[in-house]
């Protein structure tokens, strides 16, 4: 396109993860816009980057404020020589998701705008970068992809929610048009829109909406943390292998049994999950009142976990021991890794004798937590085991992060929908935002208007750039 | 006999009084042929102008520097603000307009027009070289020259008039069809279609009973269309609401088995949202009545029109049924109701322009394009003669866009999408409604008719200085503090929060209870807006309350215009594009679109075949 193009959306800085979704070494943000060097330069630690010339790298730190989010290199592109034509940045991070999330997100709140799909190559072809060969197999990708890419999309969404989503959005459309009629048609005889009727569709929306986006599972990891309980019996080794997988003295250590009455929370970082692990009291048929609490604890403590680490130490303790424990302890969905620990004191045990219908072999890990011997392989056990969980979970629905905005944009529009009812403001107002909440939806469930054609152009363009 | 003329206009309707004038007045020579000199503008249906989006559309008209509002404001007998209860965004001017004297003041206005002659004849044909069009044929076999021709038909090509089993040629009760150019035009390439209106009988207003009807009102302060110096009607004319009940419905259904509609001999589509009244007991079987408009038709007629009565029954069923009407037991008809069926052409066989792609210096405008109303004829036709003199003198054609005006609204869905049914505004139709108010049509318009010629200094200069004073008014509230005790007791009594410290007069504005005239108790307030005019205050007032929502849609439109600056090039072969879906690279050979935006508003079009669209073109 040769022509001057003049396009206001072209003015925004945009940011997006150029490399695929999930756990890679490394993951690439992309910047791209006038200010992509000034604001990726806003929250790094190292040269001042809008002095550096184009086209080289830079390592340094990313920083929320005095909060290192991540070691990075930041590779320079300036306009006019870049993919885009623009000034490009490329942000190479540590691979996990809540890295990138989160230095993403910290981009987004210095005055970047998360791009649409196919937003970069969009503006490299809008810009003139890209030649007619190119075009022409990007041209025929999207008429055999476009179809795919949406039942992609779709299958994202599980349980059935897209179809709940168009059905509300269908009686929304009804509604909008009950409106509409009391608009065009007001000096006739027709029938008002019942205003009540109308919250409460709204409220039945938001409900389904408020679930969708509360269970976006990067999401609540990053909010909430992966609530994760250690227990085991007395002396078991709990509270020195939280030290371990903390690296500090945290709880009390000592070799008398009994000596964590209470439970105690911590947080860690592995690869970009966070972890809420909660030492707890020993599980045993105690006699003493304050221990009968912390056992209590210990059990609650659980049911509002994601995952257990049953910690055992592996002279005391037989395989029918740990599965009585185990027995009594197993809550539906808990994840549960067993942890056979105090290895260093009798090398010749078999962990897979732990093995039962409740922990498979490939969640027992033998350790020695004292030596902070396997603790590692632990870390990596309860990353994999948290991911495989925000992943599978039935309470996941939405994992792109797409639908997660369209479904906040929805919440926010049908807000003021509400606030217009309470307000008890004019149907052409009403309107207005039952329309874009419409919109909204509409990305979701794939029923697309004109206003959302820019994002779906170039759709396919996206992948792996 | 007659000299080449720049524009010929086909047509004195709505839409042709329109044409003509617009070519006219930016300097074009013109003719307007039209079978019959005596009604010139005539109101061929309801004795009304506007309503709801109807009104917004004669107000842009005026804005742009077109007759109708005039002509309406003129010979108005009622004003009434439709929609008062609703938000600024819905007010809907609309008046009961004299039939009689509503056609004569077009006629006067037009007579007074320069450079623009009239010719009473019918033409059969139009004169086609090289693919563009050079002049018209006419029933007498002469043929005038010009350099462009505007279509404004209406209801008259092949019209056929349909009373229960019978029927007739008629453009119009009592008006001759007109014959031939339908043919033409199939030979010329263009495709035609049928469709079908219908309207009321009209009765003697002396036989009714008007103590058994609601008495519908014009509004305490009758306002005007126009935003010239019209005068505002005085001593404004009632009008009625009666109901018709199941015995009417009953009676109405014995005249089924004759009827045109049920019995199929109408072929053509009619309108969903304007049914007669034998469509609406059938379609709407659980309601037990329907509303009926009885709206005189002058200032000294006793002819009333029957709204709500549209009707191709058999005349007598007709009698016998409204005569079961409360207030019409005595009724005697003046003309009966009927359907007319008429050929029209696929709206999609037009550019922006309302030229025709097969035939070059060809426009259509009006129901010839598949509209129905005064309104939506009129604004095409205005926009027709626009656009032939900008052609005639090589300059950029004038288009609106969808967040311009509900003109842009209407020409663009109707190139685009076409029409199945006879197409009449609605509000709903826009996507940015609260930016395309009736009160604002000055504001949005009025600077563009002055940059085409329609418009002079003065009113210009008006349409400015109404801009700059509500600035100023919003301004000076920004500014201006009131104190606690000079508006306390106004507060309360609008059942708001009072203040306990001094206040910004906006921030007392943007309250929901509170209207300008509230704020206006206040005596320096009331001082100090003595200066400006109450449309320029209500419209500031208006602008403020609205903020939200206007940058909400100015927003809205941003993002959709971007999509209107990517031009496509109309010559492009898509057929060649193996990409596109089979439907795409049908619409899109067949409606031609100039921009992105356009193509993307075509249906059938999908986003992926936008997108290797995009990819191919502009190179």
């Amino acid at each position: 396109m040769s022509q001057k193009y003049s396009h206001t959306d072209l003015s925004d800085t945009i940011v997006a993860l150029s490399t695929p979704q999930g756990v890679g070494a490394i993951g690439v943000i992309r910047l791209s816009g006038k200010d992509a060097i000034a604001i990726c330069d806003s929250v790094f630690t190292g040269k001042n980057l809008l002095k550096q010339a184009s086209h080289t790298l830079h390592y340094g730190t990313i920083q929320d404020g005095k909060q290192v989010i991540d070691e990075v290199v930041v590779a320079l592109f300036k306009a006019p020589r870049s993919y885009t034509t623009e000034n490009v940045v490329e942000v190479s991070c540590h691979g996990s998701p809540y890295i990138l999330q989160k230095v993403i997100t910290l981009f987004i709140s210095r005055g970047a705008r998360l791009a649409k799909a196919g937003e970069f190559t969009l503006r490299a072809f809008l810009n003139g970068r890209l030649d007619l060969s190119q075009a022409e197999a990007v041209a025929d990708l999207i008429a055999s992809q476009s179809e795919s890419a949406h039942t992609l999309a779709m299958q994202q969404m599980r349980g059935g929610f897209s179809s709940e989503i168009a059905r509300l959005r269908q009686k929304l459309i009804d509604f909008a048009s009950l409106v509409e009629l009391e608009l065009d048609f007001g000096e006739e005889d027709v029938e008002f829109a019942d205003r009540q009727q109308l919250v409460s569709l709204v409220q039945e929306l938001q409900v389904l909406l408020r679930k969708l986006i509360q269970s976006f599972a990067l999401g609540n990891a990053i909010k909430n943390g992966v609530a994760t309980v250690i227990a085991g019996r007395p002396n078991a080794g709990k509270s020195t292998l939280l030290n371990a997988i903390l690296n500090e003295e945290r709880a009390i250590v000592s070799d008398i049994a009994g000596t964590t009455r209470d439970t105690i929370e911590e947080v860690v970082n592995i690869k970009g999950v966070q972890f809420r692990l909660v030492d707890t009291a020993g599980i045993r048929d105690a006699q003493d009142q304050i221990e009968a609490i912390g056992v209590q604890k210990t059990i609650q403590a659980i049911q509002k976990s994601t995952i257990l680490i049953y910690v055992f130490d592996v002279i005391e303790l037989s395989p029918e021991e740990v599965h009585q424990d185990l027995e009594k302890l197993q809550e539906e969905g808990l994840k549960i890794i067993l942890v056979a620990n105090k290895m260093d004191l009798n090398p010749f045990t078999k962990p897979e004798q732990y093995t039962s219908n409740i922990v498979p072999n490939e969640q027992i890990v033998s350790a020695s937590a004292i030596n902070h011997m396997n603790i590692e392989h632990l870390k990596e056990k309860l990353y994999e085991v948290a991911l495989a969980h925000a992943l599978n979970s039935e309470s996941t629905i939405v994992s792109n992060i797409r639908h997660f905005e369209a479904l906040q944009k929805s919440q926010q529009a049908l807000d003021d929908v509400l606030q217009g009812i309470e307000n008890q403001v004019s149907g052409e107002l009403l309107a207005l935002d039952i329309r874009m909440a419409l919109e909204y939806l509409g990305t979701i469930t794939g029923e697309v208007t004109t206003e959302d054609l820019l994002g779906n152009i170039f759709s396919n363009f996206c992948i792996g750039k | 006999m007659f000299k080449e003329y720049d524009v010929i206009v086909v047509g004195g309707g709505h839409a042709g009084c329109e044409a003509a004038a617009a070519a006219a007045n930016m300097g074009s020579s013109v003719l307007l042929v039209t079978m019959n000199m005596q009604v010139i503008g005539q109101m061929s249906c309801n004795p009304a102008m506007g309503g709801v989006a109807k009104g917004q559309i004669v107000r842009e008209i005026d804005a742009l520097g077109g007759y109708s509002g005039i002509v309406t404001d003129r010979t108005a007998i009622q004003f009434r603000m439709l929609n008062k209860s609703k938000g600024a965004a819905m007010w809907s001017p609309r008046t009961q307009n004299d039939r009689m004297m509503f056609a004569q003041e077009w006629r006067l206005m037009l007579e007074q027009t320069e450079n623009l002659d009239f010719w009473q004849e019918m033409v059969v044909g139009l004169i086609v070289k090289n693919g563009q069009v050079r002049g018209v044929r006419t029933s007498l076999g002469l043929e005038i020259l010009s350099k462009t021709v505007v279509l404004t038909n209406g209801t008259f090509l092949n019209g056929l008039i349909h009373i229960g089993e019978k029927n007739f040629g008629g453009g119009r009760a009592g008006e001759r069809a007109a014959v031939g150019l339908t043919a033409q035009l199939i030979e010329l390439g263009f495709e035609a279609g049928r469709m079908k209106t219908g309207t009321p009988p009209r009765v003697d207003g002396r036989s009714l009973d008007y103590s058994k009807m609601e008495q519908q009102e014009g509004d305490a302060k009758p306002q005007r269309f126009s935003f010239t110096d019209t005068p505002l009607v005085s001593k404004q004319k009632c009008c009625w609401v009666t109901y018709t009940n199941p015995q009417v419905h009953e009676m109405l259904k014995t005249g089924f088995e004759q009827s045109p509609m049920f019995t199929g001999r109408i072929k053509g589509v009619g309108p969903r949202y304007c049914p007669s009244i034998e469509d609406k007991i059938d379609r709407f079987a659980q309601r037990d009545r329907h509303q009926l408009f009885v709206e005189p038709e002058g200032w000294s007629t006793v002819e009333i029109y029957v709204n709500g009565f549209s009707t191709s029954l058999a005349e007598d069923v007709q009698y016998k049924a409204l005569k079961l009407v409360p207030g019409f037991e005595n009724v005697k008809f003046f003309r009966p109701g009927y359907a007319i069926e008429y050929d029209y052409f696929p709206p999609i066989q037009l550019t922006h322009s309302l030229e025709t792609k097969l035939v070059k210096n060809l426009f259509f405008a009006g129901q010839i394009n598949g509209t129905t109303g005064y309104e939506e004829a009129a604004c095409q036709g205005l926009m027709a003669g626009i656009n032939a003199h900008q052609k005639i003198n090589n300059k950029e054609p004038f288009i609106l866009k969808r967040s311009d005006a509900y003109i842009g609204v209407l020409i663009d869905d109707l190139i685009n999408k076409g029409t199945e049914e006879p197409y009449r505004m609605f509000t709903s139709r826009a996507e940015y409604r609260i930016l395309m108010r009736q009160d604002n049509a000055d504001i949005r318009l009025t600077p563009l008719g002055h940059e085409l010629g329609l418009i002079g200094e003065e009113r210009y200069e008006k349409t400015q200085q109404k801009q700059k004073d509500g600035d100023a008014i919003l301004d000076t509230f920004r500014k201006m503090s009131i104190k606690p005790e000079e508006v306390n007791a106004i507060l309360e009594v609008n059942g708001t929060t009072p203040i306990n410290q001094k206040m910004k007069l906006i921030n007392l504005l943007l309250r929901p209870q509170i209207k300008m005239n509230d704020l206006k108790k206040v005596p320096k307030v009331a001082e100090y807006l003595a200066q400006f005019d109450e449309l320029t205050i209500e419209q500031a007032e208006i602008n403020a309350k609205y903020a939200n929502y206007i940058i909400k849609e100015k927003e809205m439109a941003e993002k959709m215009n971007q999509l209107e600056e990517v031009k496509l090039n109309p010559s492009f072969n898509y057929e060649k594009l193996q990409s596109l879906s089979a439907e795409a690279r049908e619409k899109l050979s067949k409606i031609k679109p100039v921009t992105l935006g356009q193509a993307s508003r075509i249906s059938g079009v999908s986003p992926s075949d936008i997108s290797v669209l995009m990819v191919h073109m502009g190179r």
